[in-house]
């Protein structure tokens, strides 16, 4: 049998996947199983969808070919902007996808998580579009360092509610969206905001992420006359935009995909978000997956210069193409991606988010040929890390 | 006969099940808080493993896992902590947690402890139907285990159906859409899910959970059902409590009206 990337029928990515839920969700999670994928393959849903995407968000996204870039690493870089998109990141081609979806359920409220605030922005956007209500969870400590995020949610009419349990970041705030979701099962629909969670979410939102490359795919034609790039580099936190830029290449041998994770620190220091080379196999927030984890199976909070990388898990579809071989994975320290942000942006004029800044800092280790195309996914924009790029990089 | 079903087979009035969280609120408390519940007349009692991140619980059972973590529990030594479990406590025990902390000590290894101590059945929250019968069913099983599966006012008739037949011993039956702790009392709307259920005929006695914290919730909901289940309020006691033994013996005889 042919290895597939795709998840089975019964919600797995090889061993990764499944839908790890109290029956309290039960109900919610089958219900959008059930009717997810004759939604959104729906004539009607697809064009609201792409109309929104091009009028909206600003699809198609340019593929830029970065010509200094290319130059200093001696070989083709091209750069896929999603920082371009509405909201500054690719988070917002989920939520889109997202709350199409939850009209069709008959959802009127919607309820969320986010880490560094993009993913809350782009639920709370949407939101403000379709005139649905919006909660999002964040971990208390997220409120204080990502201030203009929360205010830039409140001001789309957001509820901001702090996650103030455990260690009060990401994944807290992720058990507070899901407790939200318990005690509001009916009238609520949950984005959640990468390829994590209980099937049917991974398959869902690497769905809506694949947009990503299939604009890839028309758009390298057009510029190099083939489809294909021999690498695909994308960060991975969660990973739902390395979903999107892996997607229509995962069954192409001829790319090769690279993964670059937050090391944080270092992966042996005890600060760091590396999650294929610290987890162990787990479940956290309803899927079985790679799992930062104490030996009694408590999880561990991991660390990242990059709010949008320290999750200590990481989505079932990426866990399986790390286990299979079929992507490489890199471990990319916070110094790492902050030289590689200051080189990208003085090469090429563009201020990458640190989270795209840890792709970028692949280049140096790939050792990639004068003839060979490299695609980046440059998932968002670097306005939101002007204060950590400041301190860090003593811009003053 | 699992100990489970023997109490449901010879119980008087209605089933009292008391929830702790182990290792609370002292580390060492486990054993304490488990005889004085039975000394108090609970029927059941469920001990609380600890998780870092416990989805179905509300605030109370959340800090008092994190309490209990801090302190240094883990999933090892609590089965160190319950070694002398049956020469001291004969009502039946159940673990109540989550999955991934037994995935980390071995689904095999968990079991055969569980059977070593004396524990009668497990309820873990994030464990569906689907993946138990899949890979943990004939485990459990093959230690006598009985696995307790929850069904709330959402879960539609025909799942309801199966649970009941891969059930044993009895289904935990979640009062209202919530976490634990997030609602008390019993409104009118919540007898009506009760009575559809006693309709149903199912093979399983049930247990209410979730809402109920005092002795008025407990005797409504046993009118439903074979008795009920209490967690937070009683979290809530042992959290404040300055002479733990004759609390909680109080605190069940109250709820049990045995004064």
């Amino acid at each position: 049998m042919a290895m597939t990337y795709q998840v089975d029928d019964k919600g797995y990515y090889g061993e990764f996947g499944g839908a790890f839920i109290p029956e309290m969700l039960y109900p919610n999670v089958e219900e959008l199983r059930t009717h997810y994928l004759d939604i959104i393959q729906e004539p009607s849903f697809q064009q609201e969808f792409h109309e929104l995407l091009r009028d909206f968000v600003g699809r198609p996204t340019p593929l830029f070919e970065a010509k200094r870039l290319s130059e200093k690493y001696q070989t083709q870089i091209y750069l896929k902007r999603e920082d371009l998109c509405h909201t500054g990141a690719h988070k917002v081609n989920n939520t889109i996808g997202q709350i199409l979806v939850a009209k069709k359920l008959g959802k009127n409220k919607i309820v969320a998580e986010t880490g560094a605030g993009q993913h809350g922005v782009a639920t709370a956007t949407v939101c403000a579009l379709m005139g649905m209500e919006c909660i999002v969870y964040m971990g208390a400590i997220d409120i204080q360092r990502q201030a203009p995020n929360v205010a830039r949610m409140r001001m789309l009419g957001a509820q901001v509610v702090a996650a103030e349990s455990g260690s009060k970041t990401l994944k807290d705030a992720t058990n507070e969206a899901m407790r939200h979701w318990i005690n509001n099962p009916v009238d609520t629909h949950y984005i959640i905001g990468s390829v994590v969670g209980p099937h049917p979410y991974p398959d869902m939102v690497a769905r809506f992420q694949s947009v990503i490359s299939e604009e890839i795919k028309a758009q390298l034609t057009e510029k190099v006359g083939r489809n294909y790039p021999d690498y695909v580099l994308a960060c991975v936190g969660g990973g739902s935009n390395a979903a999107g830029a892996f997607y229509h290449y995962l069954n192409e041998p001829r790319t090769q995909l690279v993964a670059a994770e937050a090391a944080g620190q270092g992966v042996g220091t005890g600060h760091s978000a590396a999650t294929t080379f610290l987890g162990k196999s787990g479940v956290l927030h309803g899927s079985k997956s790679l799992l930062m984890q104490t030996e009694d199976g408590q999880v561990i909070e991991p660390y990242s210069i990059s709010a949008g990388l320290d999750y200590p898990g990481i989505g079932p579809m990426h866990a399986h193409l790390f286990k299979t071989g079929r992507a490489q994975f890199y471990d990319i320290t916070d110094e790492e991606a902050l030289v590689s942000a200051l080189e990208l942006s003085q090469l090429e004029g563009i201020i990458p988010a640190l989270e795209s800044a840890h792709a970028l800092a692949v280049l140096p280790k790939l050792q990639a040929k004068p003839t060979e195309i490299v695609v980046i996914n440059l998932s968002g924009r670097g306005d939101k890390d002007l204060a950590t790029y400041q301190q860090r990089l003593n811009l003053v | 006969m699992n100990r489970i079903s023997a109490v449901f087979e010879s119980a008087k009035g209605p089933i009292l099940n008391v929830y702790a969280t182990a290792g609370f609120p002292k580390l060492g408390d486990t054993m304490t808080v488990l005889e004085a519940l039975q000394e108090g007349g609970a029927d059941i009692i469920e001990i609380g493993m600890p998780y870092s991140d416990p989805v179905a619980d509300g605030e109370t059972i959340q800090q008092s896992n994190q309490v209990s973590l801090d302190q240094g529990m883990t999933v090892a030594y609590l089965f160190e902590q319950l070694k002398d479990l049956r020469s001291k406590v004969q009502v039946p025990v159940l673990l109540m947690g989550y999955i991934n902390p037994v995935l980390q000590f071995g689904v095999e290894k968990f079991c055969q402890k569980c059977q070593e101590v004396g524990v009668d059945g497990l309820i873990l929250p994030d464990l569906p139907m689907a993946e138990y019968e899949l890979e943990y069913q004939e485990i459990f099983e093959r230690y006598g285990l009985f696995n307790i599966f929850l069904i709330t006012p959402q879960t539609a008739d025909e799942r309801i159906r199966q649970i009941d037949s891969v059930s044993k011993g009895f289904i935990y039956m979640v009062s209202s859409a919530s976490t634990t702790g997030a609602k008390t009392g019993i409104s009118s709307e919540q007898e009506v899910y009760f009575e559809r259920i006693n309709r149903m005929n199912l093979k399983n006695p049930r247990l209410i959970g979730f809402g109920i914290s005092d002795r008025e919730s407990f005797l409504k909901a046993s009118t439903s059902a074979s008795g009920a289940i209490i967690g937070s309020a009683f979290v809530k006691l042992l959290a404040k409590s300055s002479h733990l033994r004759e609390d909680i013996v109080a605190f069940v005889r109250g709820i049990k009206g045995l004064n």
